[in-house]
């Protein structure tokens, strides 16, 4: 079966005879897009974290297959090293990483959950279920599906607090 | 992953009453497809057929079995009028997950018994007859209500939990047409086929869960977990309680954690309706929610926790809409 997946602006028609393939596999072994990170496999640790349709998932957790048509936004498609993205540069300037294998998962998932607040999704943080304040508690429940083995939670906080300041409360 | 053949429904009369497994969301069946406790030879991937919008059904909503479960618990309506189902969902999983998950799969996904899922394991679920690891092994995580002596699995759900406290009602078509499934009757006991979850029969699809009016009152649902967020729950109470003249009025409870289903017990309901809420009331009516409980070993401290759960729940629920 022909699936095309527009990753980051460019549509890529990939063959895809066996199903098994998932959007993880998809993208850096078809792709050679290597910034997306397989981490657990299993939808626990968030390093695979892509943005699919404006929506943060877990690209291990979904065939590439069931993704025909979609718009797929990886780590390599929101900065590059001469331009970095205001998130990229926050976790830099509060060492937000250590091993730094989490990080583009981190970074793509808090780029979707900044723009989550500004639509007003609540979370279980959230007590009347209103509009949220991007509290420090919002921002790490909003984070729970990003693991860091390094323990950098403390400053992957602060990062994302101080980019999330300095835009406005978007990562864009 | 074992092999399988893929194929995409345009509708929803593609998936019904094919033999083909229907793949939604995919994160709890992809994840037991990897580790071979699922082995579908044929998915039909369901997530192009609509059914992927919440609609008002005269006092209540209609949420289509697509609906993504962040979807449905930032939907303005359901935080208005049902926040208890928004607090449920928002308990689950992780942001990621609840992107993709949808409502009809949550409703399917399984149980997360380590003998479930470990292919060495006995396990009467996943291979009938094996035996059962958890009664005698490890079952910290199980089963105190309901269970059987072939499998003590809870589901480990959140949404449902709170859809049974506020009587939800399951949409679902099969070859022979269209029936409903009250959510307090969707999943089923273990008994001597735990292989079976739920009334779900082969070949049918859910098209949709409708909520019934608003009930109104104060709507707590509180997880008790390893840890803050992204666990399952050890023991959950959903609960929805309106007061009149200082007085409980209407009264809901279920419960997750504890059971192979979202666990209800109407005559604890029906024991706090019309009365002055009380701690020795709210004992009373945990020991009616709890007749029959048995602990395994390693999970007897989940009878503890339910009573000391659903009073803590209680107190908050009348105090706030006192």
């Amino acid at each position: 079966m022909d699936v095309t997946l527009t990753v980051n602006g460019t549509p890529h028609v990939l063959n895809l005879e066996d199903p098994r393939v998932s959007l993880l596999d998809a993208l850096r072994q078809r792709l050679d897009l290597t910034g997306t990170k397989k981490g657990c496999d299993h939808g626990q640790c968030g390093a695979c974290t892509v943005i699919v349709n404006g929506r943060r998932i877990n690209s291990c957790m979904t065939l590439a297959v069931m993704h025909d048509g979609d718009e797929i936004t990886t780590i390599e498609g929101i900065g590059t090293p001469g331009d970095l993205a205001p998130l990229q540069q926050a976790f830099i300037r509060h060492d937000g990483f250590q091993c730094g294998y989490c990080t583009p998962g981190q970074i793509m998932s808090a780029t979707a959950m900044l723009e989550e607040v500004r639509q007003g999704w609540p979370s279980q943080m959230t007590g009347d279920l209103g509009r949220p304040e991007l509290t420090d508690d919002e921002i790490r429940e909003r984070m729970s599906g990003n693991i860091c083995r390094c323990s950098c939670y403390p400053n992957i906080v602060d990062a994302i607090r101080d980019a999330a300041g300095r835009t406005g409360g978007t990562a864009a | 992953m074992r092999a399988f053949d893929y194929a995409r429904a345009q509708t929803p009369a593609d998936a019904i009453g094919t033999d083909a497994r229907i793949i939604a969301g995919g994160t709890n069946l992809l994840d037991l497809m990897k580790l071979q406790v699922e082995t579908p030879e044929r998915l039909i991937d369901i997530n192009h057929v609509g059914l992927d919008q919440v609609e008002r059904d005269g006092d209540g909503l209609r949420i289509g079995a697509l609906v993504r479960n962040s979807d449905l618990a930032a939907h303005p309506a359901v935080r208005q009028d049902w926040p208890l189902l928004s607090r449920a969902l928002l308990a689950g999983a992780s942001p990621q997950l609840r992107n993709r998950a949808s409502t009809g799969g949550n409703l399917m996904q399984r149980t997360r018994c380590y003998y479930f899922y470990d292919l060495d394991a006995p396990c009467n679920k996943r291979v009938p007859g094996s035996g059962c690891g958890a009664i005698g092994g490890v079952n910290r995580i199980h089963a105190i209500l309901g269970a059987s002596e072939h499998c003590i699995a809870t589901y480990p759900g959140d949404m449902a939990v709170a859809l049974s406290a506020l009587d939800a009602v399951v949409e679902v078509e099969g070859p022979d047409g269209r029936r409903e499934i009250p959510a307090t009757a969707f999943h089923r006991l273990p008994g001597d086929r735990p292989d079976l979850d739920n009334e779900l029969q082969p070949g049918e699809m859910i098209l949709s869960v409708r909520l019934p009016a608003p009930l109104g009152g104060r709507q707590i649902y509180r997880k008790v977990r390893d840890r803050r967020s992204y666990a399952f729950a050890l023991v959950s109470v959903a609960a929805a309680v309106t007061m009149q003249g200082g007085r409980m009025d209407r009264v809901r409870l279920a419960f997750g954690g504890v059971a192979h289903k979202p666990w209800r017990v109407p005559a604890a309901e029906q024991m706090l309706a019309g009365q002055a809420p009380s701690a020795e009331l709210f004992d009373r009516a945990a020991a009616a929610v709890l007749e029959g409980a048995r602990g395994q070993g390693h999970n007897d401290f989940k009878i503890p926790l339910l009573r000391r759960t659903l009073a803590a729940v209680l107190a908050e629920a009348v105090q706030e809409s006192a």
